[in-house]
């Protein structure tokens, strides 16, 4: 059997890769995508305790994650079609309304 | 065997999750990102989540992921324009925050002792039942309240996409 320190590994490596997209891109959308990769590792790591520790709540808070995450998801694309409709621009450094 | 499965599917997850940062077109960035998708599925799978694994499928990468693209193809995004001067500094601060999280926690999961204590016992059950219907209990019993939240969330998700995206009548 696998240790668990692997999957908590792997889950921390996804979600550093979450974290240098979030920072780095320029579009909105692609950062979006990366807190959804960050989503995932959490999801992973949780399920990895869950399988570990032998009790199935983890499992359950996975699936309201994943409830949350596709709720958030269609709320944020549809901020990001306003926003890109109003701005003409889907890069986070030409939407400037609230600094000067 | 499971050894195998694990650490291939967590190389291509972890390449497939590069390259969704790396690639500057949008539409490669969320067809690697299906990739990284179905191997946590997969992932679930082999952690004996067999439920989880079919809703990662079904939810992410067959709602989500389509939703992601279909808004890619309608805003009509082009390749993200490279300036390198403009991002030199951000991509610094990128890898440094990126490097130091990642680090710290490896620092803190190879430290901690891996020997866990079991918190409950439902491996036999759950060899008799299924992983299934030990999650559709647990979700009917003892989570009923926060189930029946989500529809009511999902239900707020709807109402709000629609009205933030739809098009204003006057102009």
């Amino acid at each position: 059997m696998i240790p668990l320190s692997h999957y908590l590994i792997l889950s921390g490596i996804l979600f550093a890769i979450g974290i240098f997209g979030v920072l780095v891109k320029r579009n909105a959308i692609v950062i979006f995508m990366s807190i959804e990769l960050m989503l995932n590792a959490v999801n992973l790591s949780l399920v990895a305790f869950s399988t570990y520790l032998k009790a199935l709540n983890g499992q359950v808070f996975v699936f309201m994650v994943m409830v949350v995450a596709a709720a958030e998801v269609v709320v944020g694309l549809a901020l990001i079609i306003a926003v890109v409709r109003l701005k003409k621009t889907p890069y986070i450094d030409e939407i400037n309304l609230m600094k000067w | 065997m499971e050894s195998i499965f694990f650490y291939s599917l967590a190389i291509i997850s972890i390449a497939a999750a590069l390259m969704v940062v790396i690639s500057r077109n949008p539409v490669h960035s969320a067809l690697f990102l299906i990739v990284t998708f179905f191997c946590i599925a997969g992932l679930f799978a082999l952690l004996n989540a067999h439920f989880l694994a079919v809703i990662q499928v079904l939810v992410y990468t067959g709602a989500i992921m389509v939703l992601f693209l279909f808004v890619i193809m309608l805003l009509n995004l082009k390749a993200e324009s490279f300036e390198f001067e403009k991002l030199l500094n951000l991509k610094i601060l990128g890898v440094g925050a990126g490097a130091f999280l990642l680090f710290e926690m490896l620092f803190f999961i190879i430290k901690s002792s891996s020997n866990i204590s079991s918190a409950g016992d439902v491996s036999e059950a759950m060899l008799q039942e299924g992983n299934t219907k030990m999650v559709g209990k647990l979700l009917f019993t003892d989570y009923l309240l926060p189930f029946e939240i989500t529809s009511i969330l999902l239900i707020v998700a709807i109402v709000g996409a629609v009205v933030l995206a739809k098009k204003k009548l006057e102009e």
